[in-house]
Formats: C-alpha cells, sequence, structure tokens
C-alpha cells in the first residue's frame, strides 16, 4: 500500500508469449541506468511516476544537484508496478541504481539477506540529527536482524476508519467504541437499507486492512510478530484464531456491503460508495482523504467525512494507541554502487531529503510527511483536522504495524492475501486459515 | 480463374526455393524442380532467423527447463533444487485446479467462440452493403487492447456503479467476481467477446475463398441456404476452421494478461489458470524456479496440443481442396 490511490492499477507492461515469460524477462529486463557509472560522486535514482511524489522528489534533486555542483544524482522514474518487477531484475543482475526506493519489511529483508544493501546503522549512530528528526516508528519496517537498512522517507500512511457523518446523523448512531458497537450499528443501518461498511475485497489488501487491526487489538503486536519471526503455529494464536472467527461474524452479520468481493480498490467505487451515502462507514488509508476531497463532489469539504480509531475488544490486549498502514517509503544505498557514489547518497538522504522545501510541499498535497515537529506547519492548512490527526496517530502510536503484505516475504504474502478472499467469501474457517498460513512460516 | 490461382501458388513455392524465374504453372512440377536446386549462398539467409529463434526460443526454454531444477528469488544466489519443485508441483491441488481450469476454459471458449465466428464470418462475407457496415462494428473490440478491455469490463460489473446502476437493471447487480462460477464465466465471455471478432475475420476471408460456382451447382441441385452451408461452405472451410481452432485452444493455454487485470486469479483460485499461476508464482511470490516448472508444463501443453490438431487436418493438408474444380 502506498500513499497514492492510483498505485494498485495492474497495468501490464509484459504480455508476451506466457511460456517465455519467466525467463524472458529474468534474463532480459536489465538495461537501464547502471549503479556505477558516471563520473565520481554522482549517484542514480529510480523512483516512482504519478502525482504528487514524482514532482516532489524532482524538485528535491534539482536542488540537490544545483547546491552540489561535485555531487550529482540521475533521476529515472518508473510506473509503480513496473518498477517493482524492473528493481528486482536489476539487483538480481547486479545493475541496481545507486539509491533503490521500497517499501521496507520482506522485499528489504529479501535485499538485506543477499547483502545487495548497504547497513545504514553506524552511519545514522553518526548523524543523529538525520535519524532524531523523522518518526522512530518509521524505522521498524527499515530494521533487519537489529540493522538499519533502509532511510525512511516520504509520508506516513496509518489505515483511518471513516465514516459518513450524515448518515450517522440519520441513523442517530455515535461512532463504534468497541466491537459489539460496531456490530450493533451494522444491524442499525442494515434496516434502514445502507449498508454499514464499504470494502473493496476484489482487491484483498483492503481486506486485510481489517485482519492488521483485530490482530492487534485482541492480541497486542506480539501475535503478528510471532508470525514475522516464524515461530511454529504463530497463526494459530488464540487471539489469531479469536480474530478470524470474528471477522467472519462480522461478514455474516452483512457487515460489509453486499458483493464485496467484486468491488475493487484500483477504480476507488469503494471510497464513491462511502461519500455518495451507499455505505455508512470505511477502513481504509489515510491517502484516500485526498481523493475523497477531489472526487468526492463536497463531500469532505462540507464536514461530511469523519474518522475515530479502531473499536477496542472485550479483554482485548492491544494498546488503544496502536496503529497499521505504512509507516513511511524507504530508500536504501546499493551495496554494489562505488564509495563515492554512496557517499553522495548519503549526502543526499542527510541534505537534500526531506528538506524544508519537500516537507512543505507534502503537506501542501495533503500527507503528513515522516518529520517531527510540523504541528503548526499542519494546523496552518485547509485539512488541519485530519493532517493533525494523521500526525498524532503516527506519533502517539506505542506500535505501528506495517502492512502485513509488504511486511512479509512476497511468497507469504501472496499466500496470504490469497487466504484472506477465501476467508472473507467463507470458503475457509478460520482453523483452516491459520493451517494455511502456518505452512508458510519461515517462507 | 483455377489455372492462373494455381499459377500463382506455384509461383509462391518456387522464390521459396530460389528460382524465381520458373514461372511453370503446374504446381507439381515446381515442387520436384525446387527441391532439386538449393543453390549454396541462399542458405546463409537462413541465419538471421534461426539466431533470433535460437536466442529468444531455444535457449530461454532451456534456461527454463534448468530454472525449474533449482530455487531462485529472483535476487539471491540461484541454488540447485534437484527435483523437489517438480515433486512440489505434481502434488500441489492447486496446480492441477490450475490445469483443470485451463482446459475448462480452453473447451469452453472453443465451444462458444467458433459457431459464433463461423455464423459471423459466413454473414459478413456476404457483399451488401449493410452486411460491411455491420462487419466494422463487430470487428470493434479488434481495436481494444486486452488490459483495457479488462479494466473496463471490471467497472461495467461493478455492482454499485457498473452496468446495473446504469440501465437500471438492478438483475445486472450480481457478485461477478466474487462469486466463483460468476467469475469464471466472466472470463469466459470476456476472452469470446474479445476473439470473436478475429476469428470472425478468419472465417470471411475463408467463405470468399469459396467458389461461386459450388454455391451455384448446389442451388441447381435443389439446395437451400442450411443445406448450402452444412454441405459447402463448412467442409471448404475443414482447414480454416482447423487454423482458427488452433489459435482459440493454443491461445487458451497463455490466457493471461486480461485474467490477470479482472479478477487476480480470484476468487480464491476460481479463475487461477496455469498462465496465471505461473505469473503470481514467479513474480508475485518470487519462486523462479517453482514457476519454471508452470512453465515447462505450458509449453508442452501449448506444442502438444497445436501438434495435434496440425495432425487433424492429415498429412496432405497442403493440398489443395479443389481438385478437380
Amino acid at each position: 500500500m502506498k500513499p497514492n490511490p492510483t498505485t494498485r492499477r495492474s497495468f501490464l507492461t509484459l504480455a508476451g508469449l506466457a511460456p517465455l515469460a519467466v525467463w524472458g524477462l529474468a534474463a532480459c529486463g536489465t538495461s537501464g541506468p547502471g549503479g556505477s557509472t558516471g563520473g565520481a560522486g554522482s549517484a542514480s535514482m529510480w523512483s516512482l511516476t504519478g502525482a504528487p511524489g514524482e514532482t516532489i522528489r524532482k524538485t528535491s534533486i534539482d536542488g540537490f544537484n544545483k547546491a552540489n555542483p561535485d555531487n550529482q544524482v540521475k533521476l529515472t522514474f518508473f510506473q509503480n508496478d513496473a518498477f517493482k518487477t524492473k528493481i528486482k531484475t536489476a539487483i538480481g543482475a547486479g545493475e541496481a541504481p545507486t539509491m533503490i526506493y521500497g517499501w521496507g519489511g520482506g522485499g528489504l529483508k529479501a535485499y538485506a539477506q543477499a547483502e545487495q544493501v548497504l547497513d545504514l546503522t553506524d552511519w545514522l549512530a553518526e548523524n543523529p540529527k538525520v535519524k532524531d528528526r523523522l518518526f522512530p516508528s518509521a524505522f521498524g519496517a527499515a530494521t533487519v536482524d537489529d540493522k538499519i537498512y533502509a532511510m525512511p522517507n516520504e509520508t506516513v500512511a496509518p489505515i483511518i476508519f471513516f465514516y459518513n457523518k450524515e448518515l450517522f446523523d440519520k441513523a442517530g448512531a455515535q461512532p463504534p467504541k468497541t466491537w459489539d458497537e460496531l456490530l450493533a450499528l451494522a444491524k442499525t443501518f442494515n434496516d434502514l437499507g445502507i449498508a454499514p461498511i464499504s470494502l473493496a475485497g476484489q482487491s484483498r489488501w483492503t481486506s486485510m486492512m481489517w485482519l492488521e487491526f483485530m490482530f492487534d487489538r485482541l492480541g497486542g503486536p506480539e501475535v503478528f510478530n510471532d508470525v514475522f519471526a516464524a515461530k511454529e503455529n504463530a497463526w494459530s494464536a488464540p487471539a489469531a484464531i479469536e480474530a478470524l472467527t470474528k471477522v467472519q461474524e462480522l461478514v455474516a452479520a452483512n457487515g460489509f456491503i453486499k458483493g464485496f468481493s467484486s468491488i475493487t480498490a484500483d477504480s476507488n467505487a469503494d471510497q464513491a460508495l462511502l461519500y455518495t451515502g451507499k455505505a455508512a462507514m470505511m477502513l481504509h488509508g489515510a491517502w484516500t482523504y485526498g481523493s475523497m476531497k477531489n472526487d468526492g463532489d463536497g463531500f469532505v469539504q462540507d464536514g461530511k467525512l469523519g474518522w475515530f480509531d479502531f473499536p477496542a475488544f472485550e479483554g482485548g490486549k492491544g494498546d488503544l494507541t496502536n496503529t497499521v498502514g505504512n509507516p513511511g517509503q524507504y530508500m536504501s544505498i546499493s551495496a554494489k554502487a562505488s564509495a563515492e557514489d554512496q557517499a553522495t547518497a548519503k549526502k543526499y538522504f542527510a541534505e537534500g531529503m526531506l528538506d524544508d522545501a519537500e516537507v512543505t510541499a507534502w503537506i501542501a498535497s495533503g500527507a503528513v510527511p515522516i518529520v517531527t515537529g510540523i504541528e503548526d506547519q499542519l494546523a496552518a492548512t485547509d485539512d488541519k483536522d485530519f493532517l493533525t490527526y494523521v500526525y498524532n496517530t503516527a506519533k502517539n502510536a506505542a506500535n505501528f504495524q506495517q502492512s502485513w503484505d509488504q511486511a512479509l516475504s512476497p511468497t507469504a504474502a501472496e499466500a496470504l492475501l490469497n487466504n484472506i478472499d477465501q476467508l472473507f467469501t467463507k470458503s475457509i474457517t478460520a482453523e483452516q486459515f491459520a493451517k494455511n498460513m502456518n505452512a508458510t512460516l519461515g517462507q | 480463374m483455377t489455372v492462373a490461382e494455381r499459377g500463382g501458388v506455384a509461383t509462391a513455392r518456387n522464390r521459396r526455393k530460389g528460382s524465381p524465374s520458373d514461372k511453370r504453372l503446374d504446381s507439381r512440377q515446381g515442387r520436384q524442380q525446387g527441391s532439386s536446386t538449393t543453390t549454396g549462398p541462399l542458405n546463409w539467409l537462413v541465419v538471421p532467423a534461426l539466431v533470433i529463434f535460437l536466442v529468444f526460443a531455444v535457449l530461454p526454454l532451456a534456461g527454463v527447463l534448468l530454472l525449474s531444477f533449482t530455487n531462485w528469488d529472483g535476487i539471491g544466489s540461484i541454488t540447485f533444487a534437484g527435483v523437489a519443485n517438480w515433486l512440489r508441483a505434481f502434488g500441489d491441488p492447486t496446480m492441477y485446479h490450475a490445469l483443470w481450469l485451463t482446459f475448462l476454459i480452453m473447451a469452453l471458449t472453443w465451444i462458444i467462440q467458433t459457431p459464433i465466428s463461423l455464423l459471423l464470418g459466413t454473414f459478413t462475407a456476404g457483399t451488401q452493403k449493410y452486411r460491411a457496415l455491420l462487419a466494422v462494428l463487430y470487428f470493434l473490440p479488434l481495436l481494444l487492447s486486452s488490459a483495457a478491455i479488462a479494466i473496463a469490463y471490471k467497472a461495467l460489473l461493478d455492482p454499485n456503479f457498473g452496468l446495473a446502476a446504469g440501465l437500471h437493471m438492478p438483475f445486472l447487480a450480481q457478485d461477478w467476481l466474487g462469486q466463483p462460477q460468476l467469475a469464471l464465466g466472466v472470463v469466459i465471455f470476456v476472452v469470446s467477446w474479445q476473439f470473436i471478432p478475429f476469428h470472425t475475420l478468419i472465417y470471411q476471408g475463408g467463405v470468399r475463398q469459396i467458389p461461386k460456382s459450388l454455391y451455384e451447382a448446389a442451388s441447381i441441385d435443389g439446395a437451400g441456404r442450411v443445406q448450402q452451408f452444412f454441405f459447402i461452405t463448412v467442409p471448404q472451410l475443414k482447414y480454416t476452421i482447423i487454423t482458427s481452432s488452433t489459435l482459440m485452444v493454443v491461445g487458451a493455454v497463455t490466457y493471461f494478461d486480461m485474467i490477470f487485470v479482472i479478477t487476480g486469479g480470484g476468487p480464491g483460485n476460481a479463475t487461477r489458470n496455469l498462465a496465471l499461476d505461473m505469473y503470481l508464482t514467479g513474480f508475485k511470490a518470487n519462486q523462479m524456479g517453482q514457476a519454471s516448472v508452470t512453465a515447462v508444463i505450458l509449453v508442452v501443453l501449448g506444442l502438444s496440443i497445436a501438434l495435434w490438431l496440425q495432425r487433424l487436418g492429415g498429412k496432405d493438408k497442403n493440398g489443395s481442396q479443389l481438385e478437380g474444380m
């Protein structure tokens, strides 16, 4: 998940002859800017296309290049899905750019284990000013075996429980504080002919966000940490089974809109359900605020959009300040790059990345950069209520759980999404889910 | 007409064999003569094609076969895995399901596409103006890319904002992509919708090649339109049907892009066919070795089916259907 509503679009860059695709792409897709070409002190960076990140990154690099004539950064942009395939291939072929953009977690772990990215722990310890201005929670997903392999950057995007205030007024309802209240609201809204919760189930990672919160609220961060550490039978922990069972109860109570498995997040149809008044609540990334403001025909501007913390469970162990989502985006340095290029990259991390101008640009785009001490700047915007809520959520979170599909290895993440799909359509039970997922532990 | 046609065929054959000046009209003679006079330098002309074929088809194929015996996540080092990937593939119910789905999609799309394309092709082969106009409309899906078609259908099938809401027809608001059977139906429908125009075009060309005299003779003998269709059009289209079926069936083995965009293999594994399984295993789950096993199975499957269909045409498939005309 990324703070850009269009990024999950599945445009294909490859069609071709399927039998040859596996080898063909692995073998041939290695062209592109090499890691250590060019003069001393130059570095290359691959970044993603799409507003607002593309412009912000370009402005930032241009500024850095102008201020440092001896340290030039060459910037190339790729479309999101194309980038994901290309970066993997480039790293595998030893032709990665100096600075490797990513999402931390399982993907970064694979790079670190293959010794493809630089350990930044010591450098950050020597430069506390670089590290201390960022949210501490952002470093979790950059850390593998207690070593920091990536520099957090860009913005924080926790998952937010949104609701339609107009529909809540109509039903005389209050935002739910507990799971039981949420179940009761499901009945209230169904009786009024309004779908209680909008969900783009076809996209699967949307359903995953529910489980991320429920695991944490019921059993605390340890439940998923055990999964992450590949402890035996971690998915069948009592809190895990309870969360899996309870989400199926919500499905059975028609908590989610009818036909949710056919709704896709790519088209923002799930957001449209909320702002057109067809559904009362939606659990979604903070980045949807911007698109609902754009597309919602005054829904956000007229104050009809509300948000609340994920409800608590009776006897749940998780801290209520805990949140889930994207703690940030990440930039690593290629271990294969020359020392001069690596130095240039570090210099950019220290001086160019998230400088004042970039922070201002991110805030203007309606996002919260991962920098502390920006309360005043946020309070001066049109969206101060929401941005301050996001900022405080990220800043105060006792635990900021990274999205599971990013945290786990790609192999386990793919199996996870597949099983979540079947869990929500009730094709498998909680126990079967746990059994299937236990088999993927350590993969 | 027929003499000129044969002359054309003979000329083409002679050119391929390297004697463009020979314009003899009898095709058999042309064939004999060609095989005996292959001259040296012209053999070199085959080299670029051969090199491209070797580098981009044979070598990658060998590479995939090798990879299928390894473990590789696409980033780290490649380690030898023996037959572990193959054993896992043959013990994996997902694999058999994907294989079954591939055959199911193959059969169903063939059964739906062939009669419709055959009829449409015969219809649009007529020279009337309104038929030409309709033909242009039928061919519109040909102009769209698979990804665009998939995205469009995904939007149309949205239960809340799609066709059902647009046309005020509530029965269209099904859980199209959420129910396994419906999702498979959607895939088969969209594949057919996309490719029927192409096969219609093939049949249109085929029907236009059938000599008018056959129909004239048949109508003198008292055959009606339906009889003419079944006893002249269909038999005369034998090779066209084989060509079109080969394209459909072999194409069905590799359907991937459209399914990937429209369902992503879901719900669960309900539309995860072999080609998609290969992609998801290789590029989403980063198991290149396991995906290579699927790739090898796909190649073997595709080639054997293509070969089998070619056999159906009989050994003398290059012979004319118009002998004696």
